[in-house]
């Protein structure tokens, strides 16, 4: 077992006081920024890279530099979670599928639970994925290799496969919000044939429609217009502000452990892949939603419907680090800053990364286990401070909301016109709102669409057109084949009950 | 005024949106047809997904204008009340004017002290709190932003002639 | 009220003389904080040379303003193009480019010239290596073009970064030399295209070195020839027994192609020969640090760096190539 005395090495390495304390920093720092839509991991790592610089050129320096800045990614992981439960506005992308269960717990006043179940699923999933990177990694890098085009199209059909039938109400509805996600994601460049589409000459529009800024209008700004119209308060106020909730939903989760678990594979798979913990954290919902027991009742504040989307981006995001260092190949643009950075200090990502500078990747696989142990435990502790936010009253914190949201819109692209847009955004939250039009799968065909297209349109020019290029090997047959099921799967289970004679449900 | 009274019925409003939508659906296949939006020799062109995205779009927009059309007592309920929509006015008035403030093509703010002017301004008029709490609270948390963004993240944001007195363009 | 008067005008007088001492006229300087532009997301080359530089000016403390580094890659570059177009004048705004300056106007008729902008110097060229995963029998460039000639039009597979970018102007200028023809497939970065590449997924690719030298490394990838006239200098053995040096030019290979990336600064429009002067001198310091240097040699890059009237001429010449070459490939915008 020589990858348990490498990790040994690697945390006689990563246990120093200055490490420590750096761990400290970093997350705290992280945290921040994750709360923070304005701000995301590539900027606290950016900022932080000069200082690395002159860090990374004492003796063991690039370990030092690179657990602040892996730091400050786990803390923004953990911080995003924050402002989805608490107000309905996700702090990192990944956390949208948080607001659907984490916001209407907080609502019912569980916001205390809610955060705990986040935090502590986030670490589940983080675990699990460094003890994945500690022991298989080089099996992992040769599995991420299979993937090209037909395979990350066949990932992202199976992620919208788990996805679909999930909305109740008029299909034509999600039909319409469906394809408008998709229509908002092709404007701008398209990146097969580098035409400009549906932009009619904006250069507003050039950038294309972000993410970021949808859901800021659409859940953030629409919710508070909800809000509004029934009176000037948050729900949910009366939440409680101790640590016993901590304890508590503790006592709660080991019952979602299947959950856990498939959240952590897939997060896992599409760390590696790289999917990207967005994709992931959906996909997981999803699946939980259709496979567990409870799962008529996602989406109206179950403590599951929290775990499961946020192990998955957490094992993701984790995860993600692994083809970063051995196929310098980054996850997300945290990663990708962060590629850039083992760059300037004179480290080579790649396959010879592992051999040639054992010290120093042992010493990051070691960190990662401290940090998120150092996460955890400082994201714990403030369960009663983040929840006590909620107590704020509704004059004071709408308005410095609305404000953090307007930054964040601008931030995007720098661009005042995506702030008008987030105003446009959160009429149009309201309105969905209130005729019933559902927005996650606006939201998830707006972040998959133009990948998915992508992947789809480069798969075709590889094979010429030819769509059995979607079942040629082992690997893309089964994605394939599992997306196609779970897709049609309300069908089969309807036509199955209909064959013996009794009126079928749908999922 | 009453505030019970609707201002607008339900069937309405889906009508309206749905309009919405069906326009925008035949505004991306007409864009989408510009592009090309067949299915090429080697895989689909640029505008081919759009092109059926639209489609969808106008023909799940149509069935929703169909259904809406023949919603019943249903369509006659209010869709927003005169109370609530002078509700939602008093949040989104202030926040168009404060984007506007930070930037429009005659005169620009900044993001800071407008921020500090609409927190201000929501915290007289919807909180009634006294002016001894409003000007600390609005004030320290403008520049707890400024210092996050501006002096320590280094993220430029939209700034005025204030921030430009204390050296900040 | 005389006398308040003159204590007045002699404190202005005292105030201004105090400014003139601490202003010089000598020689302008940034009075606030840089913005870099990056016309290109987080990751890719220009991102990383700008990062670097940023690094290097901060730790070197070679400028007292601070630096940021901001991306607008939106629309193939187009949205930082424009935003620099847009700030005429504006001494605190540079960007840096890459072939995107003359690729992006000329394939999707977005409304910018390099003549918009003001050209301070050039930083690098990059360099474009023709790569084979190392599994497959290829030893020369001749030998591949022949296997995918042979193999007939649109059998082999060509990956590269973006559409109607360098990659695959690099890949047009190669079919049109030897009359073989390959299906390109346009990928979101660098680092993904290498590692298709050892994938399997396609036949080869036309990656700076910086991209697929950790592969190489690795023995997965096979360089076969360089895009330039002459071999790259770098003598330093990279894997057991190659250089960057040992790598055969295309045209000694019997290709005959060669094409190299601008990695280059510029200004926006109306600023003065001051300003200009102040960052070609700045960037002169940034490019004599043993980081930068080291930097050059890892990625192998092509250190010419000119300055002045001949950066300009380099960068017409170099629009006409590419007009060029995209005009003949059909690359063009539909006017």
């Amino acid at each position: 077992m020589h990858e348990i005395q490498s990790l040994m090495a690697g945390f006689a390495v990563a246990m120093s006081w200055f490490n420590l304390a750096l761990m400290l920093a970093g997350v705290s720092l992280g945290v921040l920024i994750g709360v923070l839509p304005g701000l995301g991991g590539a900027n606290g790592v950016a900022i932080l890279l000069p200082l690395t610089f002159t860090m990374a050129q004492q003796p063991g320096g690039t370990t030092s530099a690179i657990i602040l800045l892996s730091c400050i990614y786990w803390g923004a992981l953990f911080g995003g979670a924050i402002t989805s439960i608490l107000f309905n506005i996700p702090g990192e992308p990944w956390s949208v599928a948080t607001t659907f269960d984490g916001y209407p717990l907080a609502q019912k006043g569980r916001a205390g639970a809610a955060l705990t179940a986040a935090f502590t699923s986030s670490f589940v999933g983080a675990l699990v994925a460094v003890i994945l990177i500690t022991f298989v990694s080089p099996i992992i890098a040769r599995f991420a290799l299979r993937f090209g085009p037909p395979e990350f199209f066949s990932v992202y059909l199976l992620t919208f496969s788990a996805f679909v039938g999930m909305a109740r109400g008029s299909p034509f509805k999600t039909i319409t919000a469906m394809m408008t996600g998709f229509a908002l994601a092709a404007v701008g460049i398209d990146t097969v044939t580098g035409q400009l589409r549906l932009t009619f000459g904006f250069e507003s529009l050039l950038a294309g429609f972000d993410f970021l800024i949808a859901v800021i209008g659409l859940f953030g700004i629409g919710e508070i217009l909800l809000t509004i119209e029934e009176g000037l308060e948050f729900k949910g106020t009366n939440a409680k502000l101790n640590m016993k909730v901590v304890i508590e939903t503790w006592k709660e989760l080991p019952r979602y452990w299947k959950t856990s678990l498939r959240a952590s594979f897939v997060g896992c798979m599409m760390g590696i892949v790289p999917g990207g913990a967005t994709p992931a954290s959906f996909m997981s919902y999803g699946l939980a939603k259709k496979l567990s027991r409870d799962g008529e009742k996602f989406g109206t504040g179950v403590v599951e419907g929290v775990v499961a989307p946020e192990t998955a981006a957490h094992a993701a995001g984790t995860s993600a680090l692994l083809p970063m260092i051995t196929l310098g190949v980054p996850g997300s643009p945290t990663a990708a800053v962060l590629l850039g950075g083992l760059l300037i200090w004179g480290l080579q990502p790649g396959p010879l990364l592992f051999t040639e500078k054992a010290d120093f990747v042992w010493g990051l696989i070691a960190s990662m286990y401290l940090g998120n142990i150092v996460g955890l435990i400082v994201v714990l502790t403030c369960v009663p401070l983040f929840a006590s936010i909620l107590r704020i009253p509704f004059a004071i914190i709408a308005p410095v909301i609305l404000v953090i949201c307007a930054i964040g819109a601008y931030t995007v692209h720098n661009s005042m016109f995506d702030v008008w847009l987030m105003v446009v955004f959160g009429i149009l939250g309201y309105v969905f709102k209130k005729l019933d039009y559902p927005m996650a799968p606006l939201v998830l065909a707006l972040v998959l669409g133009d990948r998915a297209e992508d992947s789809f349109r480069q798969a075709m020019l590889g094979s010429q057109g030819d769509m059995r290029i979607f079942f040629d090997n082992g690997l893309v047959g089964t994605i394939t084949g599992a997306a196609l099921l779970l897709l049609f799967s309300p069908l089969i289970s309807r036509a199955l009950a209909i064959v013996r004679g009794r009126g079928g449900r749908s999922g | 005024m009453d505030e019970g009274k609707p201002v607008t019925s339900v069937r309405v409003a889906e009508l309206a949106m749905a309009g919405i939508f069906l326009a925008l659906g035949a505004l991306v296949m007409w864009d989408s047809r510009r592009l090309g939006a067949s299915w090429g020799d080697d895989g689909p062109q640029a505008g081919y997904f759009p092109f059926y995205v639209g489609l969808l779009i106008v023909a799940s927009s149509a069935a929703t204008i169909f259904k809406a059309l023949n919603l019943g007592e249903r369509g006659r309920a209010a869709f927003v009340q005169w109370g609530q929509l002078r509700m939602v006015l008093t949040v989104m008035a202030p926040t168009v004017v404060y984007v506007a403030m930070i930037a429009n093509p005659w005169f620009s703010l900044g993001i800071y002290t407008s921020s500090a002017i609409f927190m201000a301004f929501f915290m007289w008029y919807l909180g009634k709190y006294r002016w001894t709490k409003i000007v600390p609270i609005s004030l320290g948390v403008v520049v707890f932003f400024f210092l996050m963004f501006e002096v320590w993240f280094k993220v430029p944001l939209p700034k005025g002639p204030l921030e430009a007195m204390i050296g900040f363009t | 009220m005389k006398r308040r008067t003159y204590a007045k005008s002699l404190l202005a007088a005292v105030i201004a003389s105090a400014f003139s001492v601490l202003t010089p006229a000598l020689a302008w300087e940034p009075t606030k904080t840089v913005e870099f532009i990056v016309p290109a997301g987080t990751g890719g080359g220009a991102d990383q040379m700008a990062r670097l530089v940023q690094s290097i000016i901060a730790k070197h403390n070679l400028m007292k303003q601070s630096m940021v580094v901001v991306n607008k890659g939106g629309g193939a570059g187009a949205e930082g193009f424009l935003d620099v177009k847009g700030a005429k004048g504006d001494p605190h705004k540079i960007i840096i480019t890459l072939s995107n300056l003359f690729t992006t106007p000329l394939a999707t008729g977005v409304p910018f010239n390099y003549k918009d902008l003001t050209p301070v110097r050039m930083l690098a060229l990059d360099q474009f290596v023709l790569w084979v995963n190392a599994e497959t029998p290829y030893k020369t460039a001749k030998d591949y073009v022949e296997a995918a000639k042979k193999a007939g039009p649109g059998k082999f597979k060509m990956g590269g970064t973006g559409s109607k970018q360098e990659d695959q102007i690099v890949t047009v200028a190669l079919e049109k030399q030897t009359g073989a023809k390959f299906t390109y497939i346009p990928y979101k970065g660098g680092g993904a295209v290498a590692t298709q590449l050892v994938g399997k997924h396609i036949d080869s690719s036309v990656n700076n070195p910086i991209e697929a030298v950790a592969q190489w490394r690795a023995g997965n990838l096979r360089p076969l020839c360089v895009f330039d006239d002459q071999r790259m200098p770098y003598k330093a053995k990279i894997t057991k027994d190659m250089s960057w040096n040992d790598i055969p030019t295309c045209k000694e290979s019997g290709v005959n192609t060669d094409y190299v990336m601008l990695r280059g600064i510029f200004m926006p429009g109306g600023v003065t020969a001051d300003q200009v002067k102040y960052y070609v001198d700045l960037l002169e310091k940034v490019r004599e640090t043993p980081e930068w240097k080291k930097f050059m040699e890892d990625g192998a890059f092509n250190q010419t760096a000119l300055t002045g009237k001949e950066y300009a001429d380099w960068v017409a010449k170099a629009e006409k190539l590419h007009e060029g070459l995209m005009k003949e490939a059909g690359f063009l915008a539909k006017k």
